[in-house]
């Protein structure tokens, strides 16, 4: 806590805000992926995961 | 640079660890319960969703067929289910780090734990009020449908969740409350019947099973991530080494 507000908050706030984004997307993607993809192989898979995530894959 | 590759060492470690605890607590209590209800699909008129609409180019049926390939039961299938959880709790991490640093980072283990109820809130709680965790053979409606609904319900709850945390003003925290109730009001997609083999017993174990699994990973994902960050963060505000 202290560490960002007392740097990163004020010196790169903005420098942050990219690297954080592109991450956060990545992660998203990487979701979508492993949990929506239609690809028979990608759902067979992972199979068991889905069902046990609650995704609306099938 | 160094921002993006600390994020990503962060959403790494704790996304293996919470896969592999998430892996460990679905063979006990969510994949038993798979296995049994296939037995059911097996049994049922083929699982097609044909009984229901799908409108046209839904090519999407439980696709157990012979064509496509499929992990061998056992340890392969086990296999995958590794793989497939620790990819996504990666995921899951490299979301979590995301949002946790744009409002400051998670400072300990402890707020870890907060952040990941946060986590389970969005992604399990809210989207499982509307469409219940399923078990194969069991009905559901268009797919695309609840797909949207799902993705609309975790975007909203999110969003509710931060304009009330993070909201400087009753009147946000207000706004937040609406959102997150707005997709509840809507309603899910529902299937035209809830006809099903598998037992209404067998179903109720199941949405707990799968409920308190994804409550205990997004706790160990948060507390994992908060107890990473607080260790290797080091001495207060030295830029090389913390992740802000």
């Amino acid at each position: 806590m202290t560490t960002s507000t007392t740097f990163g908050a004020l010196e790169s706030a903005k420098s942050r805000v990219l690297p954080l984004l592109m991450t956060g997307l990545l992660g998203v993607f990487i979701i979508a992926v492993s949990g929506f993809a239609q690809m028979d192989v990608v759902h067979n898979a992972g199979h068991d995961y889905r069902h046990s995530m609650a995704f609306p894959c099938h | 640079m160094s921002i993006f590759r600390n994020a990503m060492f962060l959403a790494a470690i704790a996304g293996l660890f919470a896969g592999i605890v998430m892996t460990g607590l679905q063979s006990f209590f969510t994949v038993p319960l798979i296995l049994q209800a296939e037995t059911y699909e097996a049994a049922a008129p083929a699982h097609d969703h044909g009984a229901h609409d799908h409108g046209e180019g839904v090519a999407a049926d439980h696709h157990h067929d012979e064509e496509a390939w499929a992990p061998a039961d056992g340890a392969e299938r086990t296999f995958y289910t590794v793989l497939a959880n620790v990819v996504t709790g990666i995921g899951f991490g490299l979301l979590l780090v995301a949002v946790s640093e744009m409002a400051g980072g998670i400072a300990g283990w402890r707020q870890g734990v907060l952040w990941g109820f946060a986590g389970f809130a969005v992604f399990t709680l809210a989207p499982g009020l509307g469409l219940p965790p399923e078990l194969p053979a069991m009905p559901a409606a268009d797919l695309f449908a609840r797909q949207v609904w799902w993705i609309a319900t975790v975007g909203a709850t999110a969003a509710g969740l931060a304009l009330i945390v993070f909201g400087r003003s009753v009147l946000l925290a207000v706004l937040g409350v609406a959102l997150i109730v707005a997709p509840h009001a809507v309603g899910a997609p529902q299937p035209g019947t809830h006809e099903t083999p598998v037992p209404a017993d067998l179903h109720q174990r199941f949405v707990v099973a799968v409920t308190v699994t994804n409550l205990l990973f997004w706790l160990v994902l948060g507390a994992a991530m908060g107890f990473v960050r607080a260790r290797f963060s080091g001495p207060i505000g030295t830029p090389q080494n913390s992740l802000a």
